[in-house]
């Protein structure tokens, strides 16, 4: 049996910039399942957040992110997809085989693999098309098929949907479940707070960098702790 | 004006009674240029890339460095591969100096840091593009590289027709190494400078002609090829 990378243990994490603290200090855990979805206003430090545990930060003298197995090994068994899909001009089958290549994959079965995931989110009718012409929806999925298809123990989302409609909204919605109840852990900001009833086993809820909550679902809504959490539930503008 | 007319009539006679001096020195024109063309690209477009990639302590001052060099003088690069080759220079022994090997020699060392330093310019772009994607994907930095490389084979290819483009037309530092020698390393541009110097006017003009048409022809051709090769992809 493979030793999971899960869970994360995070102490002190310190994220600067030029003298300026950008979030933290953030000390939690993340555990080996379940759907997280991280909330709180614009500059919040949500994205910064998921980059730091992505591990594409560097994490300020003092604190520190561990791994069940090291640190090198376990960032090739995570995946994340970002607030505007970044489309590699290649066609939209060679964008999902990419990492299978750079992983060691022959070209030919990793076209064949990228093939069946390109079915899985529908877009097999643009496998041929370059990325770089696809609709924002089309974007997303195809975003999300790249970061599936090496099967990750855990995916970060920096709002996927901020872009999205309704109804392509639910399509990844759908998608992003079904890899959820195929086991992987999911970390995923959104602004939607509709979107995180619907999909959030716990919340976590940041403000001015700084992690304020982290409680499951259904009692983060009923009964925020912080006032902050309360206003940002309700609408109102967070101070 | 009346000059021009006759080099106009000078280049369409020459071709089309192909002319077999005309034939030699162009294709030796072509040899040596598109040779150097290739070996600059094979060096200066990993190292364009490279330079993109890479943080390093004296990146900067290797690509204002690299990016000085671009406006090397053709006649000084031509003097010092001429002494470094000639019979009393460090390389003499092999007896390269007033050879097609000593012109491209020169062309190399006048490409690579022109066809570097657009090559760095595109990949930057590029490299911001992707940059989080590859770091996220743990790729490691050859395969960050060979990514480049690939997707922006279409901007590269241009930082290599710019190559050809001063290649093609440089005259000071193949004279130098070169010599000028009829049928041995005689080129387009140096049988101009050549005629213009005897004061056969329609002649020069008319080599300078078949020239511009050269390098167009050879843009033309790799564009073409280069869409067709895409066009094929959608
Ligand atoms: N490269 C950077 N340099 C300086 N400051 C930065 C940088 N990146 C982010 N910040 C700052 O860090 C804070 C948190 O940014 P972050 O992008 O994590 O917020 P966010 O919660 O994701 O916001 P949004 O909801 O708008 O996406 C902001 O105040 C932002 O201005
Ligand atoms: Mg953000």
């Amino acid at each position: 049996m493979v030793t999971s990378i899960l869970p994360l243990d995070v102490k002190n994490a310190v994220v600067r910039r030029r003298g300026k603290t950008l979030l933290g200090p953030v000390t939690t855990t993340v555990s080996d399942s379940g759907l997280s979805i991280v909330m709180g206003p614009n500059g919040a430090g949500k994205t910064t957040l998921l980059r730091l545990l992505h591990g594409m930060e560097r994490v300020s003298r003092g604190g520190s992110l561990r791994w069940q197995i090291p640190e090198e090994e376990a960032r090739a068994r995570q995946a994340f997809v970002f607030q505007a899909p970044i489309m590699m001009r290649r066609t939209a089958l060679d964008n999902v085989a990419y990492p299978l290549m750079t992983h060691g994959v022959s070209k030919k079965e990793a076209r064949q693999r990228a093939g069946a995931w390109l079915e899985r989110v529908g877009l097999t009718d643009s496998a041929q098309k370059q990325a770089t012409v696809l609709s924002g929806g089309e974007r997303q999925k195809l975003a999300l098929a790249r970061a599936l298809i090496r099967k990750p123990e855990i995916l970060f989302l920096d709002e996927p949907c901020a872009n999205l409609d309704g109804r392509a909204t639910r399509e990844f919605e759908t998608l992003l479940m079904q890899a959820f109840k195929d086991g992987t852990r999911v970390v995923m900001s959104t602004h939607d707070i509709g979107q995180a009833r619907r999909l959030a086993e716990d919340v976590w809820f940041i403000h001015h960098g700084l992690i304020l909550e982290q409680t499951p679902a259904a009692e983060f809504f009923a009964s925020p702790k912080t006032s902050e959490a309360r206003a940002f539930i309700n609408g109102d503008i967070v101070e | 004006m009346n000059e021009l007319l006759a080099g106009l009539l000078e280049a369409g006679r020459l071709i089309v009674t192909v002319d077999a001096d005309l034939i030699e020195i162009s294709l030796r024109s072509l040899q040596v240029t598109l040779t150097a063309v290739a070996i600059a690209s094979a060096i200066g477009l990993p190292l364009g890339c490279w330079l993109a990639v890479r943080r390093f302590r004296f990146r900067r001052f290797v690509i204002a460095t690299m990016n000085a060099l671009m406006g090397l003088p053709p006649v000084v690069v031509g003097l010092i591969v001429y002494l470094l080759l000639s019979r009393a220079g460090p390389f003499g022994v092999f007896g390269l100096l007033f050879t097609p090997t000593a012109m491209i020699i020169a062309q190399v060392i006048i490409l690579t840091p022109l066809i570097a330093s657009i090559a760095h310019q595109a990949i930057r772009e590029l490299w911001a593009q992707y940059h989080d994607l590859l770091i996220s994907m743990n790729t490691t930095r050859w395969q960050r590289i060979a990514t480049l490389l690939w997707d922006g084979r279409r901007a590269l290819l241009t930082a290599s027709l710019a190559g050809f483009g001063r290649g093609i037309g440089e005259v000071g530092a193949i004279m130098i190494v070169g010599g000028n020698i009829d049928n041995a390393t005689r080129v387009l541009t140096t049988a101009i400078s050549l005629e213009t110097g005897k004061g056969n006017f329609s002649l020069a003009l008319a080599l300078g002609f078949v020239l511009i048409g050269l390098a167009v022809l050879v843009n033309l051709l790799i564009h073409t090829l280069s869409r067709t090769e895409v066009s094929g992809r959608w």
